[in-house]
């Protein structure tokens, strides 16, 4: 889908704003946020690429607008309230009450598997690689056009690379799709590439920096010869 | 300066609060633990961090040879340090050269490699990294990381747009060839893996 997330090349967002010894988290909520994603994954609610698209999903000012972590509430909420686990007028309540109590305590649970999975997980990850009997349609050193096509869905076609020209650095096997596996459907591995783009050819020789290139990776069904 | 995106969209006693309920609801329904939030945030708290990318720099600095294969496949060159896992499954590892300057940035999201590097910092997941860096990076670079690129070093950027997690191999800094791989481990910063800072001197 067309977006704001979909920030590349997007003129006016200001400084970089870095900070000194920033902390990892910034404060208690950011650990539960951050630790949703991992529970959240193991419990059904989404595979990366629609977690992904789910962020993409939110009100685009609020996207702007939203701390980090908040993008990753919204995907609980949403996901968790289309799956039935999550009651969204539930959450407005309780929301309300611990507004009002802000020390009142959360309930306990004790789930050892829990923790060994969450130890699991980060050693092991979940690789997004797949085996495949397709046949690479392209190969280091061809320069391929990326499709100009607007999907309505996930998609990581972002805008400044559509339409544009490039040759590829590199070719990976094939991956789960996040053109099918973001929009709910199943995993339907393509080969992978990775694609090496100009400035001039992204921006255009008025304000392209001088020797710059960017490098994008892209699934096979993006791309065409280019002539 | 004011920025486009300063003014928050809720308070951090409404997020709390948000949070806090949402969470309650997910213990509830057997999904979440304290314990587990408490584990994650230890994890990466002080366990995984750019501390490792910087031992698996070090190495390649002082031991031709695991440079060679940390090139050819990352993630299993890490493996032999032990380090690895999740958002760093595929890791690809792009060097800096007289000749050529690397920076990476996920434009479409936040993609970042976290077994070598921990979590981001929020700038590189905020709109004015993730905008500009693809558009105009040796202005990024000089004007505001102070880290100005020569225009004769090309300055490739690798936009993570796939499950591939890339990462900067900086340049040993001159002057280093009698310290070792603990020595050399301490100049390296997480910026310069990122691409956008340099290594320390000693």
């Amino acid at each position: 889908m067309n977006g704001v997330f979909d920030l590349g090349g997007t003129d006016g967002m200001g400084k970089v704003q870095t900070v000194e010894n920033e902390p990892v988290f910034r404060a208690e909520w950011e650990k539960a946020a951050f630790a949703m994603f991992s529970n959240c994954f193991r419990a059904g609610f989404f595979g990366v690429d629609a977690f992904r698209h789910s962020i993409e999903q939110m009100e685009p000012a609020d996207y702007l607008l939203s701390n980090y972590y908040e993008h990753w509430v919204h995907v609980v909420e949403s996901r968790g309230s289309a799956k039935g686990v999550i009651d969204l007028a539930e959450l407005e309540q309780r929301t309300k009450f611990y507004l009002d109590n802000p020390d009142a305590p959360l309930p306990r649970r004790e789930d050892p598997e829990l923790l060994a999975f969450v130890d699991a997980v980060v050693k092991s990850g979940a690789p997004a690689n797949r085996p495949t009997d397709k046949i690479a349609r392209f190969k280091v050193g061809d320069r391929v056009t990326i499709s100009a096509d607007s999907p309505r869905g996930h998609t990581r076609r972002a805008r400044y690379i559509r339409g544009r020209t490039g040759e590829i650095t590199g070719a990976h096997g094939a991956a789960i799709y996040p053109d099918s596996a973001g929009n709910d459907g199943p995993e339907a591995p393509e080969h992978l590439y990775t694609v090496r783009f100009t400035a001039e050819e992204l921006w255009g020789p008025e304000t392209a920096e001088p020797n710059n290139t960017v490098y994008f990776d892209v699934w096979e069904p993006y791309l065409t010869l280019a002539s | 300066m004011a920025q486009p995106t300063d003014t928050p969209l809720r308070t951090q006693e409404e997020i709390t609060a948000r949070v806090k309920a949402l969470e309650a609801m997910l213990i509830e329904k057997g999904i979440m633990t304290t314990e587990a939030i408490d584990r994650l945030a230890e994890i990466y708290e002080n366990e995984v961090g750019p501390q490792l990318g910087a031992q698996v720099v070090a190495r390649a600095w002082t031991d031709p040879e695991f440079k060679e294969r940390l090139l050819a496949d990352a993630s299993a060159a890490c493996a032999e340090m032990g380090i690895g896992g999740l958002q760093g499954e595929e890791m690809v590892v792009v060097e800096n050269t007289d000749t050529v300057h690397n920076a990476i940035v996920c434009t479409l999201c936040s993609c970042y490699p976290w077994p070598v590097l921990g979590l981001p910092p929020n700038w590189y997941k905020a709109p004015a990294y993730r905008s500009r860096i693809v558009r105009e990076p040796r202005k990024v670079l000089a004007e505001d990381f102070g880290f100005p690129i020569p225009d004769e070093v090309e300055v490739r950027i690798w936009d993570s747009s796939s499950e591939l997690r890339y990462w900067v191999l900086p340049q040993r800094p001159a002057g280093t060839e009698d310290l070792g791989a603990f020595e050399l481990a301490a100049l390296v910063t997480r910026d310069s893996m990122i691409g956008v800072g340099p290594v320390g001197t000693p």
